[in-house]
């Protein structure tokens, strides 16, 4: 984890996609659209049923590792509201044992409207945490300093002949754009007019690597 | 079996045309499958003809993907005799429950240019729909048309039934005239590098003006594009000359194609699209630009000239280094002596099966037995186990995951055990959206403000395009004005370009070829034949430090520029090279050998670094096989490509329809993140099966990597040498040239140098 500053406050950028808070003792992710696999099952596209499982043993291993009191999900935690009757056994086991660890935080998004039996944790519309709003989209009309997630923002470049796509965060002086943290998610090129229009102007797309934060000016 | 021109389509169809002539019925009579949509329209110009010059009743229609759908409607309700059409527009029509009735009185099905797709994938689904129609009409008689091969028993046993190849009567065509061949020497010296021939554009532009028609083959679409342009500006004559390849839009294909059969270019410029026999009776010569890469293909470019048997093709290779003149030599030394390639026949594809068995089952619901007994009696799948049968049932029904996750959502159920059904309508429309064989990388389509299409190029190179650059494209140069949606909206420019490119394998030499490249090394005797400048060459090698002997891995080893090079004439292929240097340089780093890089071509592979290496024999040892190579492979582009292909002809994730993504509807899945899933959570699923059946089976160059290896081991002869060797010298023009290898570390660097650039670039002071 490479450091990461926002709105004054002093994180640690993982380059799946989390974020610790340490001031809070507390981990942010976004966007882990849990069963996303099996939703395109009904329509008989057969994903491998494994997607749940894979972003709950990396995010375990996240937990694991940076030892948080509590966890926001900032939304869309379920690629669709009977997503959580889905989860096949080995990952509700894998999530009851987390929300049962730490204060777990469902903050709501578009994807769920009506999300009922969460395996534990609170659901939450938005939190206000030390003078930062944490919300699933952006809301540019908002002047406080907000973190969300949403857009699953990457970065898309072209070096010396190679196709480069990797997770990335999109900073400005208000907003923070988490990438999505599920294992089966697209992406937005963190370059995309409605990123920038949520994000204002001097916005950069942040890429953490080994040992810093890489940063690359979005033109607004 | 008969050279191109002798007539052989014609004499494929004379059993129908009297049949029908004799006793007029009505329903379908003859089925003709050819590889080429193209070919198709072209057999029913050239069938037309005879028919209506005898005012037969005989109704003879294509049915392709290009086919409206009003019309392919009427084909079902009402077939005509003879239906000209592709294994997968076929295979679509064995999905509907009325084939049992269409398909009934099939007396003839004719299987035209058999050579070019038995082997592969869609030679699989035309082998298992063989199966289905001699089911459906067990009077069907099969008829293979193939040019000449190297082993027509092979041939016979795909076509037989129950792979009896004694069913299969062979009849053999007349050689024919011997072709004319030679090699285009430049009018200076051959060139130390470079593979298109492109030095020779004044030269071969001379020989179009001398001769009525001409082809020119180049072995890839961006050659084509870069040789046209060159050709173009020597052109004094302004003669008309044109481009053809598989990415440009199919009306400017057709009116190439149309414009040469009138007799109206002097040239047309043009890649593999062109191998299969469309005729044009009129092509006088046809040259190859860069190696011809395997005798075989060679032949059969050549006949593309003078489509008349009795008179001899002229052929002109140009070779564009000197290993290519050497290749290009063996190759008209095989062709004088008749050796053709060896063609591999491996087992049918788990993918291509599982797409059949679904179009089956939305056909008619199935008797598991019974339907197995049909697709074993189609040569590619006789060895088919029981137990593969049953996980590719289970893998159409519910994804054959271990997990059972899917029972829910399955496709197809059992009635009662082993009778089994498609569980829903919407099953059967899928499999017809989705279903085809060829899967192209993700395109985007290249057009002008008016929206006229002129073709199509990949994603991966449009993303390396920026408004107001250049590219040389369907033989213009075109500035790029916008992206919009899918397409590039691009003008009419005059300004130098780029070179488009495509990704994929590169085509390599074949192994019989590599042989006698090889011979020609090792005896000296030989090279009196060759030019000047290439005899010169090779008796400096010899002086200089060693020409391999053929059993022997010649690897030699020099500083130069204050880096230490290890050159291995190991002969197996660009693409075999390719994987060999990221295996040995991996190795390098951890013996502390400090490589930088390597490059690559079709002879020999070249690996530099800060260190000398004086004993290059550990880096070859045949473990590298083993641990490194699978671990290597597995997160290689190989099998992440060859995954991607079994994805989406399996049925897993869906066709990109490029029409439809506009809406913005569909949604496409990275098959890389599939892969990367089932090799952790289910290493043994059946795609992932599929997908390593078709890079060790298909491309072979994992086969000629490992015979690379074990000859190391015994054959290695190192030669240490005080400076740069002249067969070390094509390669080393290459370096720089070429990108930096691939894999996270690096992808890391080039990331934080792009940063550093940028920053730089955007500093204010």
């Amino acid at each position: 984890m490479v450091p990461l500053s926002f709105a004054g406050h002093n994180f640690l950028a993982d380059p799946q996609g989390a974020m610790f808070w340490p001031a809070e003792k507390a981990l942010l992710v976004a966007d882990l659209h849990l069963e996303k696999a099996s939703w395109f099952a009904r329509v008989g596209q057969f994903l491998p049923p494994y997607d749940s499982q894979q972003t709950l043993a990396a995010l375990t291993e996240l937990v694991d590792r940076t030892a948080p009191e509590r966890l926001y999900c900032l939304g869309d935690s379920f690629h669709d509201r009977f997503g959580c009757d889905r989860l096949p056994d080995a990952a509700r086991a894998m999530l009851l044992a987390l929300t049962g660890r730490l204060d777990w935080v469902w903050i709501l998004g578009n994807h769920d409207p009506g999300f009922a039996d969460h395996c534990g944790g609170r659901l939450v519309e938005e939190a206000h945490v030390r003078g930062l709003t944490l919300r699933h989209e952006a809301d540019p009309r908002d002047p406080t300093p907000e973190i969300s997630g949403h857009y699953h923002p990457k970065l898309r470049l072209q070096l010396r002949g190679k196709h480069v796509s990797r997770r990335c965060y999109v900073a400005s002086e208000a907003k923070l754009i988490l990438p999505a943290f599920g294992s089966l998610t697209g992406g937005l090129d963190a370059h995309h007019p409605e990123i920038r229009s949520k994000v204002g102007g001097q916005a950069a797309a942040l890429v953490p690597v080994a040992d810093r934060l890489l940063r690359f000016p979005i033109a607004a | 079996m008969a050279a191109t021109g002798a007539g052989k389509t014609l004499a494929g169809f004379l059993p129908t045309i009297c049949d029908l002539a004799e006793t007029p019925a009505e329903g379908l009579h003859t089925l003709y499958i050819s590889p080429l949509k193209a070919l198709a329209v072209d057999v029913q110009r050239n069938l037309l003809t005879p028919i209506e010059e005898m005012g037969l009743p005989i109704r003879v229609e294509v049915r392709s993907g290009d086919t409206p759908s009003d019309r392919k409607a009427r084909q079902r309700a009402r077939p005509p005799q003879v239906l000209l059409t592709t294994p997968e527009s076929l295979s679509l029509l064995l999905s509907y429950p009325d084939s049992f009735t269409m398909f009934a009185g099939v007396r003839n099905i004719v299987i035209d240019e058999i050579h070019a797709f038995a082997r592969d994938k869609r030679g699989d689904l035309l082998g298992l729909s063989l199966a289905r129609l001699q089911a459906i009409a067990p009077a069907m008689r099969r008829v293979g048309l193939s040019a000449t091969v190297s082993d027509p028993d092979a041939y016979r046993h795909w076509l037989a039934p129950d792979a009896d190849e004694t069913l299969v009567d062979l009849v053999q065509g007349d050689p024919g005239a011997e072709p004319h061949l030679s090699i285009l020497l430049p009018e200076d010296r051959i060139p130390w590098s470079g593979h298109s021939g492109r030095y020779a554009a004044k030269q071969v532009m001379k020989l179009i003006e001398q001769h009525k028609t001409s082809l020119v083959f180049c072995n890839t679409r961006g050659l084509a594009e870069l040789i046209f342009q060159d050709l173009w500006r020597v052109n004094e004559q302004s003669l008309p000359i044109g481009v053809h390849h598989g990415s440009l839009a199919l009306e400017a294909r057709r009116k190439v194609e149309a414009a040469m059969a009138d007799g109206r270019l002097r040239a047309l410029v043009c890649t593999s699209s062109l191998d299969l026999g469309i005729d044009w009776g009129n092509v006088e010569l046809v040259l190859q630009m860069g190696a011809p890469k395997g005798s075989s293909r060679l032949l059969q470019r050549i006949g593309r000239a003078n489509h008349r048997l009795d008179e001899p093709s002229e052929g002109t290779i140009v070779p564009g280094n000197r290993f290519e003149y050497l290749e290009a030599r063996a190759a008209l030394d095989a062709v004088d002596a008749g050796e053709l390639d060896p063609e591999i026949f491996r087992p049918g594809t788990l993918d291509t099966l599982a797409q059949h068995i679904l179009a089956c089952a939305c056909a008619a619901p199935f008797e598991q037995g019974e339907l197995l007994r049909e697709i074993r009696s189609a040569a590619p799948y006789a060895g088919l186990s029981d137990e593969v049968y049953e996980r590719v049932l289970q893998y159409i029904a519910t994804g054959g995951y271990a997990l059972r996750a899917y029972d829910k959502f399955r496709r197809l159920v059992e009635d009662s055990p082993g009778h089994w059904r498609i569980t829903k309508p919407a099953v059967a429309l899928q499999h017809r959206m989705n279903a085809g064989i060829i899967v192209d990388n993700p395109m985007m389509d290249v057009r002008f403000k008016n929206g006229r299409m002129l073709g199509r190029v990949e994603e991966g190179f449009a993303s390396t395009l920026s408004v107001g650059d250049h590219i040389f494209f369907a033989g213009l140069s075109l500035e790029i004005e916008r992206f919009k949606d899918s397409d590039i909206v691009v003008r009419a420019s005059k300004h130098e370009a780029r070179l488009v490119t495509y990704g994929g394998q590169r085509m390599s030499m074949t192994t019989h070829l590599a042989d006698r490249v090889r011979a020609f090394l090792a005896s000296s005797a030989e090279w009196h034949r060759f030019p000047d400048d290439v005899r010169e060459w090779l008796e400096v090698q010899e002086r200089r430090s060693r020409l391999p002997q053929p059993d022997e891995l010649l690897v030699e080893t020099f500083p130069f520029e204050g880096r230490h090079y290890m050159v291995m004439y190991s002969f197996e292929g660009w693409n075999a090279h390719q994987s060999l240097g990221m295996l040995i340089t991996k190795r390098m780093e951890k013996a502390g050998l400090k490589p930088l890089g390597y490059v690559a071509n079709d002879y020999a592979i070249a690996i530099y670094g800060l260190e000398p290496i004086d004993d290059p024999a550990p880096l070859l040892s045949p473990d590298i096989l083993e641990g490194e190579f699978v671990e290597w492979v597995e997160q290689s582009m190989l099998l992440k490509r060859a995954f991607r292909e079994v994805a989406v002809i399996g049925g897993l994730v869906e066709r990109q329809h490029p029409g439809k993504r506009k809406t913005g509807k569909q949604v496409s899945f990275s098959t890389d993140l599939i892969y990367d899933v089932l090799r952790k959570y289910e290493p043994e699923h059946l795609l992932m099966k599929a997908a390593w059946e078709d890079a060790r089976a298909r491309m072979t160059e994992l086969g000629r990597l490992a015979r690379l290896v074990e000859r190391a081991a015994d054959q290695m002869v190192h030669v240490p040498a005080d400076r740069v060797t002249p067969m070390a010298v094509p390669l080393m023009v290459v370096i720089g040239r070429e990108a930096l290898p691939g894999g996270g570390d690096a992808e890391d660097s080039l990331l934080i140098e792009a940063e550093a650039l940028a920053q730089e670039a955007m500093r204010l002071d």
